[in-house]
């Protein structure tokens, strides 16, 4: 996720609610605060903004405006959560279009957090590559085909989804526990031994020169790929 | 879980350019049977299944209800590796259940899931790992004996010779198939090899055991080499074995582990290997079903003759293999009296229906019998309370019909039909006049 959070949130006004700029610096967020459309348009980062926070509670008229323009720039931002006070709600209706989530002011700061993960996270689950590359791997969800070098690996729909799974998170050490619910996800005759069975035969398929791409992490798990920390 | 998994078959069976699927089942001797069906029914099979006529099988159905319906395990779909790319093919296991879909008595796949669900009620996994011993000979002629493609020995190193490119090219082929090999080695008789397959879960090994089989033969075939899987196909040296290591885990532990024991022997274990022990002749005509299997099962050929355990001495029917450093992973027992040709979906159900009724009822673990059994005199076995294995399949037969065990384990439907299918095999054979016996007794009677 480091990546998305490099990326610049918008958060009005200026100066930022506490709460919201404590919430967004201990997430790890990159953010500015705007106190005008002017502001927005100056500080906008070539990618365009990554999402906003936006605080209706105080000045609402110029919070509504502030979503507008995020809305109608050439980079629409998708990712705008607007804070609005309990007598606001009303405020709501009829604006759906400005806005993808919202938060009660004042804000408890652990829903602002899983409101901007959530938000985050659906939007990667949809534009995420189809592709997925690493060394001579190259896996396309669309298709389910997986092939190393060119060459189509055979796998089965467990071992495709495996491999998919620590393609798509690499350098990440994973449990087989982990593992076994985020891949199998139901009760499986095999238990967590099942995620043994499974690498040593993923390992087979990639062939011997490449088995070494899912590495054992001793007593813990397993890992794709290299580690960013070693 | 389920619709991607469907997803999965069918979008690879469209990218790959797979021009037949073929739907595999098991028939309850344990011969692999299947139909082909081209790409365009795929979807249907995978939603509804294929109807097929039943009555044809060994040990299927009744004539009365004889349509049964072929399930597709997506899970299963696997790209043949031996075709031809261009006529590209795939497999995949069915399980089979009658028209309004519960599962069909006579399908030993669905009893083998029944018993390991009743396993996984008492919180138990089941794991198997096969080691596997066949011979390679010259193909067949009708009446001919069995010609050995070599002279090699336990472990020889035979570089040269064509059976251990056949075993490598066989290895390869079964890795490409999601089976994984931990051993391979020439065996001690001539053209006898042996693969140990990693272990896993009883279900899947039961169905690895059926493709091991298959590329086996296949592989052999296509070198114009004979593969078999006879347990005793040469007079006077060992027969084909097929020793099955078993683990049973219970919240992701090895439930035979506990390293307070000197052989690390849980109670679990020691239970389960009493049930195993005081069932062994009930079980036996399942683990060894052909009449040339008791030829297998006699003193001096490595091969279990009485009804023992021990650590380390090979004449035993249950052998506790010494672990690897301590690691409570490999904590395992070895149950040496299968064949390689049994129906491996049915053996498993027996072996692990008599363990679990040893953990359930309590049973107490005879004394190890760590002396060669096979130097001891009857009196002595029969003052240590040490049993044989039945002796041939008609023992196997009576024993078996009496258990109430087996009966349970392998359901009504297939304990009928095997009894009485193989007293039919045992009647044939005990009509033929065979050659030691006109060797014998023409001149001299």
């Amino acid at each position: 996720m480091k990546n998305e959070q490099d990326r610049l949130l918008a958060v009005f006004p200026d100066p930022a609610p506490i709460d919201v700029a404590r919430t967004l610096d201990l997430s790890g967020y990159s953010w500015k605060a705007v106190k005008s459309n002017d502001v927005l348009d100056k500080l906008e980062p070539t990618p365009g903004w990554a999402g906003a926070v936006v605080d209706c509670s105080q000045d609402p008229e110029s919070a509504w405006a502030i979503c507008r323009s995020l809305r109608r720039r050439e980079n629409s931002v998708s990712r705008v959560i607007v804070l609005v006070g309990g007598a606001q709600l009303a405020d709501l209706e009829m604006r759906e279009d400005l806005f993808d989530d919202f938060c009660l002011a004042p804000v408890h700061p652990r829903e602002l957090d899983s409101r901007l993960r959530h938000l985050f996270y659906s939007e990667l689950s949809v534009s995420r590559e189809s592709l997925i590359e690493y060394g001579g791997l190259s896996l396309n969800t669309e298709t389910y085909q997986a092939s190393f070098g060119g060459t189509p690996l055979d796998l089965t729909y467990m071992e495709y989804e495996l491999l998919k799974f620590l393609a798509q998170n690499p350098g990440k050490v994973f449990s087989r526990e982990v593992l076994l619910s985020r891949v199998w996800g139901y009760e499986y005759y095999g238990g967590a031994r099942t995620v043994d069975v499974h690498i040593r035969r993923l390992r087979a398929k990639l062939g011997e020169e490449h088995a070494n791409l899912i590495e054992t992490v001793r007593s813990v798990g397993y890992r794709f790929g290299q580690s960013k920390w070693s | 879980m389920i619709e991607q998994q469907r997803d999965y078959v069918l979008r690879t069976v469209e990218e790959r350019g797979i021009r037949l699927v073929r739907l595999w089942f098991t028939d309850v001797l344990g011969n692999l049977k299947s139909f082909a069906i081209s790409p365009a029914e795929m979807e249907n099979a995978l939603n509804d299944g294929m109807i097929f006529d039943g009555s044809a099988i060994d040990g299927f159905s009744r004539v009365q209800e004889s349509d049964v319906l072929a399930l597709p395990d997506a899970n299963t779909f696997e790209v043949l590796p031996w075709v031809d790319p261009k006529g590209a093919e795939a497999r995949v296991f069915c399980d089979v259940a009658k028209l309004d879909g519960t599962p069909f008595d006579g399908d030993p796949r669905q009893v083998l899931r029944r018993n390991l669900n009743a396993a996984r009620k008492l919180g138990y996994q089941f794991y198997v790992a096969p080691d596997i011993e066949y011979f390679y000979f010259d193909p067949p002629a009708v009446d001919s004996r069995p010609v050995p493609l070599d002279e090699g020995g336990f472990f020889d190193l035979t570089s040269t010779d064509i059976t251990s490119s056949l075993r490598k090219e066989t290895i390869r082929t079964l890795e490409t198939m999601s089976i994984p090999v931990e051993y391979s080695f020439h065996e001690d008789s001539p053209s006898q090899h042996e693969i140990d397959l990693r272990h896993t879960d009883a279900l899947t090994m039961a169905d690895s055991v059926m493709t091991f089989r298959l590329v086996v033969k296949e592989i052999a075939a296509l070198h114009k080499v004979h593969a078999t899987f006879m347990p005793k196909p040469l007079e006077g040296v060992q027969g084909s074995g097929m020793h099955l290591h078993l683990t049973l885990f219970k919240d992701e532990q090895n439930a035979f582990h506990d390293a307070s024991d000197p052989y690390n022997l849980s109670v679990t274990a020691k239970q389960f290997m009493a049930g195993l022990l005081r069932h062994a002749a009930e079980i036996t005509a399942v683990t060894n079903q052909n009449i040339n299997s008791y030829k297998r099962l006699v003193p001096g050929f490595e091969a279990p003759v009485h009804i023992s355990w021990a650590r380390n001495n090979r004449s035993g029917l249950i052998r506790v293999p010494v672990q690897k450093r301590n690691s409570d992973q490999t904590t395992r027992i070895e149950y040496r009296s299968p064949d390689p040709a049994c129906n491996p979906y049915l053996a498993f159900s027996v072996i692990l229906a008599a363990g679990l009724r040893g953990i359930r009822e309590g049973y107490e673990l005879p004394a190890e019998a760590d002396s060669n059994l096979f130097e001891m005199g009857d009196d002595m076995l029969a003052k240590l309370g040490i049993e044989q294995l039945p002796q041939s399949m008609s023992d196997a037969l009576r024993v078996m019909e009496r258990s109430e065990l087996v009966a349970e384990a392998l359901g009504e439907h297939i304990f009928e039909w095997f009894l009485r299918n193989k007293r039919a095999e045992w009647r044939g054979y005990k009509t033929h006049i065979s050659q030691y016996e006109l060797n014998r007794y023409l001149r001299s009677l």
